[in-house]
C-alpha cells in the first residue's frame, strides 16, 4: 500500500485518518481542522463571535494549536498562562512560559497574553501548596488541578471573559471517560461534557473546542502549522493513570479504527438523552472568602489550601 | 543495495534501512502507530511513506499525560 492521495487535491497526504476514511495534504488538513473546530463550537454552542474568549495555555501542542485556530477563525481569543512553579530539576514551568511568550508574539496582532505567577500572588507555587510529605504525584496533581481551575475562573471573571477554553483532545476525554466508567463514577460522568455552562455563583462557562480530534491530529496540526511547542511532559505526569488508559485505548484503536471516536461520541449522545436520571449536582454555596462555588459551607478547597496558617515548607520535587 | 536512513527518537539516534515504511519502523520499535508522528526534512509524512534513500527522520511522541 502506497501513500494515500489527499482527498481534496490528490497531492501526497501527510496524514491518514482511517476513523474518518480521510487522508489529506498539509494545506487541506489545516483547513479541515479549522473548519471542524468551528462546526464543533457551533454544534455545542460553546461561544459566539462577539464573546471574549480566554484560552488556558500551557505551552503544549493542544493549547497553542487551539489559540492559533481560534485566532484564525476570527474569534477574540486571549491567552492565560499560569506559572505553576514546577521545576523538578528541569525548569519545566520556566521553559513552558518561554514557549508561550514566544508563541504569543506571533499569534495575531492585538492579542493579549496574561501571565499569572502563583508564587508572587500567593507566596507559594503548586509543589509548596501540595506540601512536602503530601503523598507524591497523585496529591500534587490533584492540588495542581484544583489551583488551575480556581485561578482560571478567577482571572476570567475579573477580566470579563465570557468563556474559558482548554485544549483537551479526544484522547484526553476518552481516557477520563474510560477511567470514570471503570469505577462507574456517576457524579463525574454526568459532569463530563465538551461545554459546561456558567452558574449563578460566578462559575464562568468552560468549553473544549478540540475534544473531537485525536491527539495525533492536534500534534499534526501543530507540526504542519509550524507551532513551536514544548515536547517534554510535566515531570510529574510520569506513570499517570491517564497515560495507561490512553495506551489501552490506542491499542484497541489500532485493531479497529474509530474505537475511541465511537466510545466518546456514543457517550455524549447517551448523556444528552439523560442516561443517569436522578443524579443532580449537589447544592452549592458561595465561598466566604472568594465567592466561588463550593460544596461545603465556609471556605472553598482553594481558599483552605492557600490560607496563611496552612503554610508548609517547600516540596522537594527533584 | 541497502540504504540506511538516520532516525531520531527522544534522546536516541540510530540508522534504519530505507526500504521500509514509517509504520513498519514504528512497529519495529515496539511503538503504537497511533502515538507517534514522523517528520522528514521538517515536513510531516504519513505512516505509509517509505523512509527513502536520504535525509533524516524524526519521530515525535504525541501522547501527553497528567
Ligand atoms: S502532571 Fe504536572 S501539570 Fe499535570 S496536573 Fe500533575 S503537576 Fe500539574
Ligand atoms: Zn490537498
Ligand atoms: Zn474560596
Amino acid at each position: 500500500m502506497g501513500v494515500h492521495r489527499c482527498r481534496k487535491c490528490a497531492a501526497d497526504s501527510v496524514i491518514n485518518m482511517p476513523q474518518h476514511r480521510l487522508a489529506l495534504c498539509a494545506e487541506h488538513f489545516m483547513e479541515w481542522v479549522e473548519k471542524s473546530t468551528l462546526d464543533f463550537i457551533e454544534k455545542h454552542r460553546m461561544f459566539e463571535p462577539e464573546d471574549r474568549v480566554l484560552v488556558a495555555v500551557s505551552g503544549g501542542k493542544d493549547s497553542l494549536s487551539l489559540w492559533r485556530i481560534l485566532s484564525k477563525l476570527g474569534f477574540h481569543a486571549d491567552g492565560l498562562y499560569i506559572d505553576l512553579g514546577i521545576d523538578a530539576g528541569c525548569a519545566y514551568s520556566k521553559r513552558s512560559a518561554e514557549y508561550v511568550r514566544k508563541f504569543a508574539r506571533t499569534v495575531s496582532p492585538g492579542v493579549e497574553l496574561h501571565v499569572l505567577d502563583l508564587s508572587s500572588v500567593y507566596g507559594r507555587a503548586v509543589p509548596e501548596m501540595a506540601g512536602r510529605r503530601a503523598g507524591g504525584r497523585k496529591k500534587l496533581c490533584s492540588v495542581c488541578g484544583l489551583v488551575k481551575r480556581h485561578e482560571m475562573n478567577r482571572v476570567a471573571r475579573e477580566l470579563g471573559y465570557q468563556v474559558i477554553v482548554t485544549g483537551h483532545n479526544l484522547d484526553d476525554e476518552a481516557a477520563v471517560l474510560f477511567g470514570n466508567t471503570l469505577r462507574w463514577d456517576v457524579e463525574y460522568l454526568v459532569r463530563q461534557a465538551p461545554v459546561l455552562p456558567a452558574d449563578d455563583l460566578g462559575l464562568v462557562k468552560r468549553a473544549k473546542p478540540l475534544a473531537r480530534f485525536y491527539e495525533r491530529e492536534t500534534a499534526a496540526y501543530a507540526i504542519v502549522s509550524n507551532i513551536d511547542y514544548i515536547q517534554d511532559e510535566c515531570p510529574f505526569s510520569k506513570g499517570a493513570t491517564s497515560l495507561r488508559l490512553k495506551e489501552v485505548l490506542n491499542s484497541m484503536e489500532n485493531g479497529s479504527p474509530g474505537t475511541k471516536l465511537q466510545f466518546y461520541y456514543s457517550f455524549l449522545r447517551a448523556r444528552q438523552k439523560g442516561i443517569f436520571p436522578g443524579y443532580d449536582r449537589p447544592a452549592l454555596q458561595a465561598c466566604e472568602k472568594c465567592g466561588q462555588a463550593t460544596g461545603i459551607p465556609g471556605l472553598c478547597a482553594f481558599c483552605r489550601l492557600t490560607a496563611p496558617e496552612k503554610a508548609t515548607s517547600p516540596a522537594n520535587c527533584g | 543495495m541497502r540504504l540506511m536512513v538516520k532516525v531520531f527518537f527522544r534522546e536516541s539516534e540510530f540508522e534504519s534501512p530505507g526500504n521500509i515504511t514509517i509504520r513498519e519502523l514504528i512497529k519495529g520499535l515496539g511503538l503504537n502507530p497511533q502515538s507517534v508522528l514522523a517528520v522528514k526534512e521538517g515536513n510531516l509524512v504519513s505512516n505509509e511513506t517509505r523512509l527513502g534513500s536520504e535525509g533524516e527522520i524524526k519521530l515525535i511522541s504525541v501522547i501527553s499525560g497528567g
